[in-house]
C-alpha cells in the first residue's frame, strides 16, 4: 500500500453548479452592465442643457466602431436579462415549472441566441461599414 | 469468490471475498485542509491509496485517516446517507461522502469543506449559522388545541407536504447556495424546506407566523433560483420548488 503526500496552493476549483448557476451569474452580470450604462446615458442626455452643439459633441461619441461595438453588447444584454427575467417570473408565479428548468434554461439561451444572429448581422455590419469609411 | 461459501461464510471473511471478488483501484485523494494550530493559511494534501471500487468515498476517507494520516479531520456517524454528518465538497459539488462510490470518483477525486460556514479544522466547518436558521422558522409542530382523539389528515393534505419530510439536515443546499456565499443571514434553503414542511401541514396552526419569518429580508425572496441546492440534495427533494411553494404562500398570505 502506497501513500503520497503532496502539498499545493491554496485555491479551490468553482463551484460546479449547473445552468441555473450560470445564467444567475449572467443575470447579475448584464444586470450590472445594463445600470453603468444608465449612469452614462443620463449624463450624455443631460449635456443637451449647454445647448444642441454640446449634446451634438457628447453624441458623436456613438459614432465610433468602438463605441458601436459596446452598444452591440448593449443589446445582448439587454435581450439576456430580459428573457431570462421571463424565465425567472413564470418559475416564481408557477412553483410546478422548476421540475422543466432545463427545458426552460435551454429555451431561454436558444431564444436569446436565436434573436442575437440577426441582430449581430444588421448592426455589424453597419459597424463595419464605419470602418470601412474610416 | 467461491461459490459454495455460505453468506455467514462471506460475511465473516472480507478480507477473502474482497480480494477475490473486486481488484483494488488506486484513488488519490486532494483534500483541502486546515488547522488554525498549525497554519492561519488553508493547503492541500494529497493521498494516494488502495481501495475497492465499490466501497463509499467515506471509506477511503477512514482509510486515510486510520491508517496515513490522524490528524485528518471530518465528521461522519451513521455512514449510510441519513444522519447528515458527511455533506462535503467532492469535485466541486456538495454530496454525503457515504453516498458516493470510490468507482465514480477514481482515480483522482477533490474533497474540500462546504461553503459558507467558518471551517474549523479540515472538512469540519461551524454548522451554528445554519442551525440558528433552522430553529428561526419553528420546526415543530404548533397546535394547543385540545382534542380526544388523533388529528387526522387526508391523503391529499399530507402529499402537500410529503417531500420536506425527507430532510437530514446536511446542509448540502444550504451551503451549495451563491447567496448563502456570501450572505449568512440568509436564513437558506434548508430552513425554508423545513419550514414548508410544517406551512402546508393542516394539523400546524402557526403557518402565518412562519411566513411572517419568512417574508423578512433574511427570507425567501434572498432566494435567486440558481438551483444548485435542488442537485446538491442527497435526499432527492425539489428544493427550490420548496420555495418557490413558500414564495407564492407569501405573496398570497395563504399557505
Amino acid at each position: 500500500m502506497s501513500t503520497e503526500i503532496k502539498r499545493k496552493g491554496r485555491f479551490g476549483p468553482l463551484y460546479k453548479g449547473h445552468e441555473g448557476q450560470y445564467s444567475w451569474l449572467l443575470h447579475r452580470v448584464t444586470g450590472l452592465a445594463i445600470i453603468l450604462f444608465l449612469f452614462a446615458h443620463v449624463v450624455d442626455t443631460a449635456v443637451v442643457g449647454w445647448g444642441p452643439d454640446a449634446y451634438n459633441r457628447v453624441a458623436s461619441v456613438y459614432h465610433n466602431p468602438f463605441i458601436r461595438m459596446l452598444e452591440l453588447g448593449l443589446v445582448a444584454a439587454v435581450l439576456y436579462h430580459s428573457f431570462n427575467g421571463v424565465k425567472i417570473m413564470l418559475i416564481d408565479f408557477f412553483p410546478r415549472l422548476t421540475r422543466h428548468i432545463r427545458f426552460l434554461d435551454i429555451a431561454t439561451a436558444v431564444l436569446f441566441v436565436g434573436s442575437m444572429i440577426p441582430i449581430t448581422w444588421i448592426m455589424g455590419s453597419a459597424i463595419v461599414e464605419l470602418l470601412l469609411e474610416g | 469468490m467461491a461459490a459454495s461459501l455460505t453468506p455467514a461464510e462471506i460475511l465473516n471473511s472480507s478480507d477473502e471475498r474482497r480480494v477475490g471478488a473486486t481488484p483494488l483501484v488506486t484513488l488519490t485523494l486532494r483534500i483541502r485542509r486546515f488547522n488554525p494550530q498549525v497554519s492561519e493559511e488553508p493547503w492541500w494534501d494529497e493521498f494516494t491509496i488502495q481501495v475497492d471500487p465499490y466501497e463509499r468515498l467515506v471509506e477511503a476517507l477512514h482509510q486515510v485517516k486510520w491508517h496515513h494520516d490522524g490528524t485528518l479531520t471530518f465528521r461522519r456517524s451513521c455512514a449510510h446517507g441519513i444522519c447528515g454528518s458527511d455533506a462535503m465538497v467532492i469535485n466541486g459539488r456538495n454530496a454525503l461522502a457515504c453516498k458516493i462510490l470510490v468507482k465514480d470518483v477514481a482515480p483522482k477525486v477533490t474533497i474540500e469543506p462546504i461553503r459558507g460556514l467558518a471551517v474549523l479544522k479540515d472538512l469540519i466547518v461551524d454548522m451554528e449559522p445554519f442551525f440558528d436558521g433552522y430553529r428561526a422558522v419553528l420546526p415543530y409542530l404548533v397546535n394547543d388545541e385540545e382534542t380526544e382523539r388523533e388529528r387526522v389528515q387526508t391523503p391529499q393534505e399530507r402529499e402537500r407536504y410529503d417531500d420536506t419530510t425527507k430532510c437530514i439536515l446536511c446542509a448540502a443546499c444550504t451551503t451549495s447556495c451563491p447567496i448563502f456565499w456570501s450572505d449568512e443571514t440568509y436564513i437558506g434553503p434548508a430552513a425554508i424546506v423545513n419550514a414548508h414542511r410544517f406551512i402546508f401541514d393542516s394539523r400546524d396552526r402557526a403557518p402565518r407566523e412562519r411566513l411572517g419569518i419568512l417574508s423578512e429580508k433574511t427570507g425567501v425572496f434572498r432566494c435567486r433560483t440558481t438551483f444548485n441546492c435542488t442537485d446538491a440534495c442527497p435526499r432527492g427533494i425539489e428544493v427550490t420548488k420548496a420555495i418557490q411553494e413558500v414564495k407564492r404562500a407569501v405573496l398570497f398570505d395563504r399557505p
